[in-house]
């Protein structure tokens, strides 16, 4: 049916039709080359020896290839591999635990018969309206939490975000709450009622929101920057490319471990190297699951 | 008789604790559900906003929060003063305001010309890689910006070079970054952003585009007089949510561009978020970072409840509060 209604259209095709398809395949066509383009700026950037940088600027194809820039990056894998699992673990950890709260808080604060929803609804909403700022907050995680240099300090602000609980009140309000009364009428908790009923039903908003939660683990380098000094060892990814970009010493100094001489350090390939490794996970990733992002920015960028 | 009004008054009393009781014991497991969630805001959210009493203060160190000089309201006179308040507010405001128009008019245009396309493969790999510069952290958004406009080594330098034109210094020059800025802005959130009009558009009724083409309107009638007046309540919407946050200054996108230290171009790239964190970190002023997060605390709060007004007049579904 569908592809009768685009058949019958696309066969009363005037001129105007034609221009604006042409058009838009032009217009998007240059468009998604520009999202494109900078990646393989990077990529190519940090296959190309450092003479070449040095004589022909960055590019997208190595005019002389090397892979010495991942070789000492790989060179003394403790760091990056350290990086890695730093990470991962923030990611997986945090993701765990973000997501059974914000689901088990929307959940209940979507319940009909729930007293307090209206309250507690809008005092998490509050926190958008009106914050302390960031020097309060940073006094707070370092001197009164004393998180300072402790992972932590990234994991705990990550877990919740007022905007993630309404999108899952969203997702929540298209499950008919007959189920929920149903179920209590057979005895049911409202605690097992979450677990054992709506949690099943809810596995796609579940992905959504933990895909989420898990990018904003992933990029995390504000947290880190404010909190993890770096005489810390094993640095989250982002943080320890946010290193490698701005600070050439950090550089030398990492690099100095794998016997190659100061004066030989590929600098500008190296960041390159480092940011292909840092974000390169994400990136082969990210096409299996963007429609989840898609559902989520659709479900909850209206209303709450 | 006075006895009777007396314990009517007091059972009435019992039954309305009794029933503040029963209220409580009915939703105890629900209360219990939401505990973690308001103990976190709690912590991370509420516990710091006292801590705005130091815009009063003189802080140091030593003498610690309570023991520092309550100075009153000198700390935003001295930003008054010295022009920091309003050049932070006007490079705020005006970044924002260029990203939310900007950026929803690219978005429906975007989102338009998508949902003119016809094929189907093309579609989805236009989309994927659109929406790509969205799922990318603002470090590596520093990095991309810097392989471009590095003058040694940057695409552009090279690129103006091989036509023999001169190589520019964009980072000491602080009137091309308005530019950069929002252009940088603009590739990484407008193919993301185009969902919310595609997904509008996907809404529209064929029979409606069918009898306008029966009625003879072509392609660029069709846009223009069924397309974009569709999308004007979403637009509507979509404008006055993005402009309460008008305060809130993307701190990721700024700072990874600029650099920390380059003060060369703070006339023209410095925003609250920026001017906080220095104050922070940079030069341990706490007491001027303070009175600068609560005067965008204020400023944009009242905003916010302007902007709701204004929705609920537009659209009273659609309002927060």
């Amino acid at each position: 049916m569908e592809e009768n209604i685009a058949e019958s259209r696309s066969i009363r095709t005037d001129a105007s039709e034609v221009i604006v398809r042409t058009f838009g395949y032009v217009v998007i066509s240059i468009f998604a080359l520009c999202c494109l383009l900078p990646f393989l700026l990077i990529l190519g950037t940090s296959f190309t020896t450092e003479s070449a940088i040095k004589k022909f600027g960055f590019n997208f194809w190595p005019k002389e290839f090397s892979t010495f820039a991942y070789k000492i990056v790989f060179e003394n894998p403790d760091i990056i591999v350290g990086s890695y699992i730093v990470t991962i673990a923030l990611t997986v950890v945090g993701t765990a635990i973000g997501l059974f709260l914000v689901a088990m808080t929307g959940y209940a604060l979507q319940r009909p018969d729930f007293g307090y929803r209206n309250g507690i609804s809008f005092f998490i909403y509050f926190t958008t309206l009106f914050s302390g700022g960031l020097v309060p907050f940073y006094l707070l995680v370092t001197q009164y939490l004393s998180l300072k240099d402790n992972y932590l300090a990234v994991l705990l602000p990550g877990l919740l975000s007022p905007f993630l609980i309404i999108m899952m009140k969203s997702f929540v309000r298209s499950i008919p709450h007959a189920i929920t009364e149903s179920a209590k009428i057979d005895g049911a908790g409202d605690f097992t009622i979450f677990i054992r009923l709506i949690l099943p039903m809810t596995t796609p908003a579940l992905a959504t929101i933990g895909l989420f939660i898990a990018l904003g683990y992933w990029n995390e380098w504000y947290n880190s920057m404010l909190f993890l000094s770096t005489n810390m060892e094993y640095r989250p990814l982002q943080l320890f490319l946010y290193n490698v970009v701005t600070s050439a010493d950090f550089v030398r100094n990492s690099a100095a471990a794998s016997n190659v001489s100061l004066r030989d350090v590929p600098l500008e390939s190296m960041k390159m190297a480092t940011a292909v490794v840092a974000t390169g996970p994400v990136i082969m990733f990210y096409p299996f699951v963007q429609r989840y992002f898609i559902k989520g920015i659709t479900v909850g960028a209206v209303k709450g | 008789m006075e006895k009777v009004l007396q314990t009517a008054v007091q059972s009435k009393t019992r039954t309305a604790r009794d029933g503040r009781l029963r209220r409580f014991w009915n939703n105890k497991t629900l209360l219990l559900m939401c505990l973690p969630a308001i103990a976190f805001f709690i912590v991370f959210a509420y516990l710091p906003m006292p801590g705005l009493y130091l815009a009063f203060i003189q802080y140091n160190y030593a003498d610690g929060i309570f023991k520092s000089p309550f100075v009153a309201f000198d700390n935003f006179r001295f930003l008054v003063i010295n022009g920091d308040l309003w050049r932070l507010t006007f490079n705020t405001v005006v970044y924002n305001l260029a990203f939310i128009l900007l950026g929803n008019v690219l978005q429906i245009f975007v989102a338009i010309l998508l949902n003119e396309l016809r094929r189907k493969w093309f579609k989805k790999v236009a989309q994927t890689l659109l929406f790509l510069p969205h799922f990318i952290s603002a470090v590596l958004i520093g990095l991309i910006a810097y392989n471009i406009l590095s003058y040694d080594y940057g695409l552009l330098n090279h690129l103006l070079t091989s036509i023999g034109m001169d190589p520019v210094k964009v980072y000491s020059n602080p009137h091309v970054w308005p530019f950069i800025i929002v252009i940088t802005f603009l590739w990484q959130s407008t193919g993301y952003g185009s969902i919310v009009y595609f997904a509008a558009i996907m809404g529209l009724d064929n029979e409606i585009i069918e009898a306008s083409e029966i009625d003879g309107a072509n392609a660029f009638q069709r846009i223009i007089y069924i397309v974009i007046p569709w999308l004007k309540p979403t637009f509507i919407i979509l404008l006055l949510f993005s402009l309460g946050g008008i305060m809130k200054g993307n701190f990721g996108l700024f700072y990874n561009l600029v650099g920390a230290n380059n003060t060369a171009l703070y006339s023209s790239t410095d925003i609250i978020e920026t001017y906080v964190f220095r104050a922070l970190m940079t030069n341990f002023n706490f007491s001027i970072g303070s009175a600068v997060s609560l005067y965008q605390s204020l400023f944009g709060f009242v905003i916010v409840i302007t902007a709701n007004w204004l929705v609920k007049k537009a659209s009273p579904e659609n309002s927060l509060f």
